[in-house]
């Protein structure tokens, strides 16, 4: 069981904060029409991104994609071919890295391996030029926060990797930045210790009311973390949103596909009576309930989540509308759910999950049984590239 | 920004002197002799190139002596490598297939000698292979004839080998130590014996330290002057000794920078080469 | 590569082992023979050594060896840092090509050219020779052996160490002397000792650039060898053999220590 901490009640100030809806907030961080090439290579393409005070943005992409360039731009390592990027309204180009009020956490963590866990945290402190007693002061406040009071006087070498981890967290946000940049930060735990560590880190960044930006391959590891997720694919943002908006609602086939599993259905609209449109496909009729669906006549593409699809070897009544019949060609069972992939037609797969709600089931479906599927009219998002 | 002071130093004292040995080859006799020094004088390149001339190549190419130094030399080289080759894969070999603690020890075992003086280490030849030497009183002991090594090429090779090993054994260390031993496995499971595996597996993947070992070896050895100075007789002909001859015993100063152009042009290609590996080694 | 060794494979190593060494260990073990003749064993003496300090001829040789020693590992040391940081950090600046060319040509280059060309040097600028021509022509060949050796150590370094330092406040040149440098410390430590031996080793480079009153122990070993085998020599060699020994046990040791705990 996961021990609950005490903690304010960031439920409330989590579902209520969205300042980007808000016209008149001005952002923290402007990415503004920001490019950066290696070589013949684009790694970033034109972003413009704002983020928002104590917001967490996640850049979420495959690895190559430009998150870690676009995140090291902001740091000052990597300076941008193009465009600006602003902070507090700031440009910060002629800023070097030394002197911007940012701070990351790396991925390797970066740990200095001459010093001890307290001498990592006081090296920005110094660098600051405080005087002895508020650097300790500040050590000692940094090594409660990250539980590691009792480990001020180890070497690097000695902790293992959750506390390096903490280490390195706490190093980064002793200078006060305004903004922390994680690159991928919990990517060198194991997967234990990582579902752990993303909430002590959601928790610590309400505490600290710090924007953080950080980077991650990973999209659990977005979903749980970020306030909004910008998803990246080849040097460009292709979506910004809410973790339940990316995935409940993405905006291309790409983010669909990169985001979780999905079916993707190539179809013609018949006709559109806002919000229900009736779609016309290889694979059958389709009735959707979408608001954003183009007029009649318009290519589509309908995409529904295996786990907004039941499977049944009954056949549902007849009328139902979404109903697909076919073979089961292969199962995995994952332990608290089973995915099915259905054949629907001459190499037409689909994949259904279904929980498994109880431990025995009397009839469990097998290989090649005949099997229906359905969905509900408002389970797919009806996507126009 | 780091690499100013380097970059001008080696500059100073490295690259352009090279440009200077090239101007006193094309020097006179006469005009170079010491006590002679002929200072650099910017103002004066018109009547400095009138002075140049290719007598000194001249007496180079005349002379066989010369030509014949500078061919022993490749030969020298290129034997003594091929000799380094041979014993020194067979140790790196069996290095590489230590236990890593034993394979720390004879790394620094095989580097040890490397740290004691050069010079020391010919000398020590010396006392074994004269004529009245530790080798001939051992034979003498044993009964055997005594045997007449010291001033002969074999001499020389002995001493190279001796000299250069540990340049041509850690480079083929490097390569095969890093060698993934399930490649071997692999070979075997597909059905290759030990001896075909090493033929057709390890040797080919190792030929990048041999090449190493090889460029490590052969560039120094073509100019070297103390093994054939000290273990070599009056027949065993070097460039590397002619220049020194030349410059301390002739005092012709023209002739040795000759020389030294002639294996410098000589040694272009092998550096090329070596230099691209080292580029590579750093990427 | 880790089967063990075959039965071959310890019979190349023995061997290879006993060529490297038993030249060495015969010229200490004969350095303690009382005759002067190489081949008689004639008892255990220690004159020749006496001999040796008695002979102020080499005792200033040595004295002005490791002075040259000294000074010009110093020099090629803080030199050779630079140049590796340049390598492992400078990214593509111009000429770096021909930078490189520099720092790895000197470690194959026939001493004799090397000598010839900085002797060159030296009459051109008018410059007298004596101890510090040696040292200058030291310093050069030997930065590039302390190059190489921190440049791979550079080379493993994590450069996010010193990003992460410029990240916490700290300007470029600094986090070199804050991050890097206390952690590369071993390696341009060994550097230093590296470019010490072989100053302290060479005979070919000195010759050429020395000049009267700075002849170095090499060259006057060279001088004697070039007279025959003496007892003498076989003193000084061995004496120099194990002040390398004793030097690059020191080295090992204080290095295992240092980086014992990281292997806890």
């Amino acid at each position: 069981m996961t021990t609950k901490a005490a903690r304010p009640n960031i439920g409330a100030i989590r579902s209520s904060f969205a300042p980007w809806n808000d016209p008149g907030t001005k952002p923290l961080v402007r990415f503004d029409g920001v490019t950066k090439r290696f070589g013949d290579q684009i790694a970033v393409d034109n972003v413009s991104l704002d983020i928002y005070e104590r917001e967490f943005f996640a850049l979420l992409g495959p690895s190559g994609c430009g998150k870690t360039t676009l995140m090291r731009m902001l740091a000052g390592f990597e300076t941008p071919d193009a465009g600006r990027i602003m902070l507090g309204g700031v440009d910060l180009a002629d800023t070097p890295p030394h002197k911007r009020p940012v701070n990351m956490m790396f991925q390797s963590y970066a740990l200095f391996p001459h010093l001890s866990v307290a001498g990592n945290i006081a090296f920005g402190l110094k660098m600051e030029g405080l005087k002895k007693v508020a650097i300790t002061d500040r050590v000692n406040e940094m090594l409660k926060l990250v539980k590691l009071e009792a480990y001020a006087a180890r070497m690097p070498h000695q902790l293992s990797g959750g506390q390096r981890q903490r280490v390195a967290l706490a190093r980064a946000i002793a200078r006060k930045p305004r903004v922390l940049l994680l690159d991928e930060p919990l990517a060198a735990l194991d997967k234990k210790l990582r579902e752990e560590t993303q909430f002590e880190l959601t928790d610590l960044q309400m505490e600290l009311g710090i924007t953080f930006l950080t980077v991650t391959h990973d999209q659990d590891e977005a979903m749980v973390l970020a306030d909004r997720i910008g998803v990246m694919d080849q040097g460009r943002i292709v979506q910004i949103g809410p973790p339940t908006e990316v995935y409940e609602a993405p905006n291309s086939r790409g983010v669909a596909e990169f985001l979780g599993d999905i079916n993707i259905f190539e179809g013609i609209v018949e006709t559109f009576n806002s919000p229900v449109a009736s779609l016309k496909s290889a694979d059958g009729h389709f009735k959707v309930v979408d608001e954003d669906c183009p007029a009649g006549g318009a290519t589509v593409w309908l995409a529904v989540r295996p786990e907004k699809m039941r499977i049944s070897p009954k056949a549902p009544p007849k009328g139902t509308a979404n109903v697909l019949a076919g073979e089961i060609w292969d199962i995995g069972y994952l332990g608290d759910w089973t995915t099915y992939i259905v054949e629907i037609g001459p190499n037409r797969l689909i994949r259904v999950a279904q929980a498994n709600a109880s431990r025995i089931v009397e009839h469990p479906l097998s290989w090649d049984d005949k099997v229906w599927v359905s969905f509900d009219a408002d389970a797919g998002v009806v996507l126009t590239r | 920004m780091a690499a100013i002071a380097p970059y001008l130093w080696l500059g100073m004292l490295f690259a352009f002197p090279f440009l200077l040995v090239f101007k006193l080859s094309l020097s006179d006799v006469a005009l170079s002799m010491p006590p002679y020094a002929p200072k650099f004088d910017p103002g004066n390149i018109g009547r400095f190139v009138r002075a140049l001339d290719l007598d000194t190549y001249g007496r180079l190419v005349s002379d066989p002596i010369y030509i014949k130094a500078w061919l022993s030399s490749l030969k020298i080289a290129a034997i003594s490598t091929a000799l380094l080759v041979l014993i020194g894969y067979p140790i790196a070999y069996g290095m590489a297939r230590c236990s890593s603690g034993s394979r720390q020890l004879l790394v620094l075992a095989v580097t040890l000698p490397f740290f004691t003086s050069f010079l020391i280490r010919v000398y020590a030849w010396v006392a074994i292979l004269k004529p009245a030497g530790i080798l001939n009183a051992g034979l003498h002991a044993l009964g055997l004839p005594p045997v007449a090594v010291m001033n002969t090429d074999a001499a020389v090779y002995i001493g190279m080998v001796y000299a250069y090993l540990p340049f041509m054994a850690l480079p083929l260390y490097a390569v095969l130590e890093k060698q993934d031993e399930s490649l071997i496995e692999a070979a075997a499971d597909l059905g290759a014996t030990p001896f075909r595996a090493f033929w057709t597996v390890t040797f080919p993947m190792s030929l990048p330290g041999v090449a190493a070992g090889a460029l490590l070896c052969f560039i120094p050895i073509v100019g070297e002057f103390v093994i054939p100075d000290l273990l070599g007789g009056s027949s065993t002909l070097m460039i590397g000794k002619t220049i020194w001859t030349e410059f301390f015993n002739n005092r012709d100063w023209p002739a040795a920078a000759a020389a030294a152009t002639a294996l410098l042009i000589t040694l272009v290609v092998p550096l090329m080469l070596y230099q691209r590996q080292q580029a590579r080694v750093l990427r | 590569m880790r089967r063990g060794p075959s039965v071959f494979n310890r019979i190349s190593i023995g061997a290879g082992l006993v060529f490297l060494y038993a030249p060495i260990l015969l010229l200490m073990i004969y350095s303690f023979n009382d005759s002067r003749a190489v081949n008689v064993w004639a008892g255990f003496s220690t004159r020749w050594y006496t001999a040796l300090f008695r002979d102020s001829q080499l005792m200033g040789a040595l004295w002005i060896t490791l002075r040259i020693g000294v000074v010009s590992a110093s020099i090629a040391t803080v030199l050779g840092v630079m140049a590796a940081v340049a390598l492992a950090r400078g990214g593509l600046f111009r000429g770096r090509t021909l930078f490189s060319g520099m720092v790895y040509a000197p470690l194959v280059m026939p001493e004799v050219i090397t000598g010839l060309s900085l002797l060159l040097l030296f009459v051109a600028v008018g410059l007298d020779r004596g101890f510090w021509t040696v040292v200058m022509a030291h310093a050069t060949f030997t930065l590039c052996y302390v190059a190489v050796v921190v440049q791979a150590r550079l080379s493993t370094f994590d450069t996010a160490l010193e990003e992460a330092a410029q990240d916490l406040g700290c300007p470029p040149w600094r986090a070199f002397f804050a991050v890097t440098l206390p952690n590369i410390i071993p390696a341009v430590a060994a550097g230093w000792v590296l470019a010490l031996i072989l100053s302290l080793d060479d005979l070919v480079i000195a010759s050429f650039t020395s000049g009267p009153g700075s002849t170095t122990l090499p060259m006057r070993i060279y001088s004697a060898v070039r007279l025959g085998v003496s007892p003498e020599i076989n003193a000084v060699s061995t004496l120099l053999i194990g002040a390398v020994a004793v030097g690059i046990a020191v080295y090992g040791s204080v290095s295992r220590r240092r980086t014992a705990p990281a292997r806890a």
